[in-house]
Parts: structure tokens; sequence; C-alpha cells
């Protein structure tokens, strides 16, 4: 019987061939531990007994929830993570360089074909390069930093097929939020969502890495493309036949087939408070807006910074409004610095703020508050998520973000 | 498995997700007693003051969805809550429930029949009675079972390390 890639990968690394519903332990290539829960997964792999670390080179923790801290005691979290990786003799941190889901395949650590694991659930980022990653609890990962093991069940796959071009004003963003109101929000629950097609074969790794982001936000335990070329070049590995043979079978089978027709896709919103309440742009234009918010592991990339910039040149921002660009990490800022990008924004209004998790998870600048609307480049829309439960988050791309902010009111790029 | 246990409902409905649980601004306090006040308070504020350990939450689709956060689970656990009977999980809240001895329980009906105050007979691995109707819950796969019986996965582990 074929074969889907996330059985590919994980058959590899237990040695055997595996189908839906076995339940297998797989050794871990990966372990990521971000500043909220490293104080919590430490006291558990203390309590577990614990004397060693399996492996700490395999173990890299992050700091961007908190960065740079906003609360009495937020830092108290990094010093807990910066003495627990001394103790234990982990080297991969990054204290002040990004967000996890952006630093754990752009600073080199995950590679197609690998299993990681980490303490926040967009780690199904990483399936955007072949890998099989996905989020887990601090007790669970106190487990995998002593043992360097999970149980996983081998999980069915969703095949999400999308061909042809899209049309200029609509992005992988959108993409992604079509397919969350056409599944909701637990229609792939357990599942995994395996893009394909040559709509994704065309896109970047950065665009990819936007639809892995949010295979969450519909349940799924992972979101993963077949490793190619562009891949591996962004990886800084060759292509080789074994990264070809990650590729699904013809005959593999699937739960369920998805099929897209590029041409016919719009620009979308999730609107409030759901990711499955998709609507297209069109039909709710028009609507006033407090702070446009372009940043996070979903859209904090450079093609999403130069997509805002291309609509913004020599234009400002509406008067009322406030729009929040966030680098997802210091590489991104960099290189939007270098080629004029940020200038742009500046010009435009825009407040920039240092790599990190910021305002996505309601901790950093740009808090709002009762009855405000804020349209958003994140993944996640939830009841005070940005600040009082009764903001009304709207989850956009970067253009239909810029061209928001631009007019005031959300708008059609 | 633990013994035949009554319960009184709180109803909540689909989607619940983590940052209804446990918004992210109290995922940092100390403990998670510090937490407890806050539970549900995006969705209803009173709620976390109102539940009494013993009481039960039945709800719809998707319980526990959005962040791996693992106080989410804690902190329901911490509330005294005896069981979740949900139509539907979202997994990683489903494997950090477990993990942490919460026992939730999956059933398609109870949600769409049961009233909040009410109360139900819940035997864990069998049944729940409610309203003299019986529904029929299914028994957790094997090494999750064994994960709940040692009391939770930290307690596996030291087992698994010699120190209990």
């Amino acid at each position: 019987m074929g074969q889907t890639v996330i059985e590919k990968i994980i058959g590899n690394k237990v040695g055997h061939a595996v189908k839906p519903g076995d339940i297998v332990t797989v050794p871990v290539d990966w372990c990521m531990v971000d500043d909220i829960m490293a104080p919590f997964c430490i006291k558990k792999f203390e309590e577990m007994g614990f004397t060693k670390v399996w492996d700490p080179d395999r173990v890299v923790l992050i700091y961007d929830h908190f960065l740079p801290a906003t609360q009495i005691d937020d830092s108290r979290h990094f010093r807990e993570a910066d003495a627990f990786a001394d103790k234990y003799g982990i080297k991969n941190i990054h204290r002040t360089d990004g967000i996890c889901h952006q630093l754990m395949t752009e600073a080199g650590y995950v590679k197609p074909g690998d299993i990681s694991f980490g303490t926040d659930s967009h780690t199904v980022t990483y399936g955007c390069v072949g890998a099989f990653a996905t989020g887990i609890g601090y007790t669970e990962m106190a487990g995998i930093l002593g043992t360097g093991e999970l149980w996983i069940k081998v999980p069915e796959s969703i095949k999400v097929e999308i061909e042809g071009a899209l049309p200029a004003n609509v992005t992988s963003k959108d993409v992604i939020l079509s397919v969350i109101g056409d599944l909701t929000a637990s229609g792939a629950t357990y599942q995994t969502l395996e893009f394909c097609g040559s709509t994704v074969d065309n896109m970047s790794v950065a665009s990819r890495m936007t639809m892995s982001n949010m295979a969450v936000e519909a349940g799924a335990k992972c979101g993963v493309f077949a490793p190619d070329e562009k891949t591996c070049e962004y990886c800084g590995i060759p292509y080789t036949e074994k990264e070809e043979a990650l590729h699904a079978d013809a005959d593999a089978v699937y739960s369920r087939v998805l099929h897209y027709n590029a041409e016919e896709l719009v620009p979308v919103v999730a609107c409030p408070s759901l990711v499955d309440n998709i609507k297209p742009v069109s039909e709710v234009a028009g609507t006033k807006v407090d702070q446009v918010f372009l940043g996070s592991c979903t859209n904090g990339r450079l093609e999403d910074l130069q997509a805002a910039a291309k609509i913004l040149k020599g234009h400002t921002i509406a008067p009322f409004l406030k729009m929040i660009v966030t680098p997802a990490s210091r590489k991104v800022y960099r290189a939007a610095l270098a080629d004029g990008t940020l200038e742009i924004l500046a010009d435009a209004g825009c407040v920039i703020t240092t790599p990190g998790c910021g305002l996505c998870c309601g901790r950093g600048g740009g808090i709002l508050s009762d009855n405000e609307v804020v349209v958003a480049t994140n993944n996640r829309n939830f009841l005070g998520r940005m600040g009082t439960s009764k903001v009304k988050i709207y989850l956009a791309s970067p253009k239909t973000a810029a061209m928001t902010a631009l007019t005031g009111v959300i708008t059609e790029a | 498995m633990a013994q035949k246990f009554t319960a009184k409902i709180w109803v909540l409905g689909d989607d619940i997700d983590t940052d209804i649980i446990l918004p992210t601004e109290y995922l940092a306090l100390k403990t998670v007693e510090d937490m407890k006040p806050y539970a549900f308070s995006p969705l209803r504020p009173e709620l976390a003051g109102l539940i009494q350990p013993g009481d039960m939450i039945v709800a719809g689709k998707n319980f526990g969805c959005g962040s791996s956060r693992e106080q989410a689970p804690e902190v329901v656990k911490a509330l005294g809550i005896s069981c979740v009977v949900a139509k539907s999980y979202a997994r990683i809240f489903f494997r950090n429930a477990i993990n942490n001895g919460l026992l939730l329980i999956e059933n398609a009906d109870l949600y769409d029949a049961g009233t909040e105050g009410d109360t139900a007979e819940v035997t864990p691995g069998k049944e729940i009675v409610y309203n003299g109707k019986t529904y029929e819950i299914a028994s957790l796969p094997e090494n999750l079972t064994e994960i709940l019986e040692a009391g939770g996965l930290v307690k596996a582990m030291r087992k698994r390390n010699g120190l209990d």
C-alpha cells in the first residue's frame, strides 16, 4: 500500500512501515522550549527525577513570548531557563533572535525528514520543510528531555491539492484561511494536512510556512509539504534521493481530499472570534478599523513586509489608525532594513517593534480595548487574545492588512 | 479506574479554546492555585468562583482547541472538576489532560441533552446516567490508561527512574 509524506517520515524513524492508528514511540531530532513554558517544564523535569538531558545539542531554548519583558516577573523565566541550560549543558539558546517557529528552520535546526516537538501549538510550522513537527505540553516535553522519545499515534492524512496561479491579491494566507473555513476548526483533528499541487510548488518556503503554521487552527497534528529543491536550498542542504523519497506515493491513502483551483480563490478574513468564521474581504469591506498588526510566526517574514511596503510606499496610513509591524526574526529585520522595506513602513507611519511574539499573544505593545477592531496577520482571533474579550480581531493577509491601514476600513487589496 | 460518582453539570459550548480556559496574561502566575480565579474568564468571568469540587463540565466539539498551554487542563483539574464530557477534544489538550490525570470523556449526545445545574452519574470507562437515560462511553487506549493509572506522566517517569 502506498504511503503519505507523514507515514514515510515516521516510518523512516522507527525503522518499519507504519499505518494510521499505529501507536509508536519515535526518537526525537529536535526539542523546542519557549520562554513561557520553560519554568514549568524545568519543574516537571526535576520532579520526574532525571539527572541529565538525553542530548543537550538536540534542545533549543528560545525567548520570544516575553521579549522584551512587559510585566514584573517575566524576566524570571529567562533566568530560570538560563540556569537550566547552564546546569545541563544546553548551548542552543536564542535570547533576542526572534520567534521560535521562525528560528527553528531559519537558524538551521529542523531539516526534511526530522521529527520535532515544541511547547507551543504552532510547532506545526516546521512541516514547511517536510518535517513531522507538533506541539505538546510541558510535562511531555520534560519526559522527552529525559528520554529523547515520545509515543505518538500515526495520523491519517488529508490531501489538500491546489492547482493553478493565485490572483495577484490572494496570498498563501488566504489559501490556508479558505482551507480552514472549509474544514472547520476541528475538521482535521488528530490528522495531517498534506499540501500539494502546482500552486504550492510555485510558492516560496516563506509562503508555505504560513500554511503549515495555521494547520493547527483546523485541529491538525501537522501541516506538511514534501521537500523539494526550494526547501533544500532554504535548509542549506543538497536535494538528494533521500528528500525525493519523502514524497507521497501515487497510491497513498487519504482520509479526505480537498481540491482547489487557485484562480477561483479570493482574499478572505477570519471574522471574530473563530478561526473558521471565514468571509470574503468584499463582504466585510468598509468595517472601520482601529489598528493593524503585521507580524507573527504566520506572516512576519521578509516577503510579508515587502508586500505591505509595496502597497504603502509613498503613502501614509489613516490618521486615526495605528499599524504595528513586528518582523519574525532579527534576520528578517536586518534584511528589511537593508532593502529599504522598513524605511517605507516607517515613512508610512508604522510602529516597528523588536522581533518576537509581541501583540499576537496579547503581551506586547499594541493591546486593544473593548469594541476596538484590529486587522491582524497572525493566526488566532480568539476572545481576549489581543486585549479584552470585547476586542474584534479579523485575521487577514499582509496585503489586505496594508490596504486596510491605508484606508482605515477593511479593504480588498 | 475510579468508582462511580455523581456530579453537577456546567455547560459550555463548541470550540472552547485554551485562551478561554486560561488567557495568556495569567499563564506565568507562579502556581496553578494563583491561576484558578481567571479560568474561563473571557467567556464567563464568574464561573471559576461558582464551580465546586466534584462538578463536571459538559461541552460541544473541539474542547481545548488552540494553544499547547498545559496550564489549561491543570487549572480545570485544580478547580476540582471531576471530568469533562465533550463531543470531541483538540489533540494537545487531550494529551495534556491525561498527563495530568484529568478525566476526559468523549460522548456525542450528552451535550445536546444536558442542562446546567442538573446532576449526572458517571461510571468512568462505562457509562453516564442522566435524566433517566444511559449514555455509553468508551474506554481509553491501553498506553493512556497506564499513564492515568500511574497518576499522570510525572509519576510514570519517576517509576521509570526508580524513584517511586
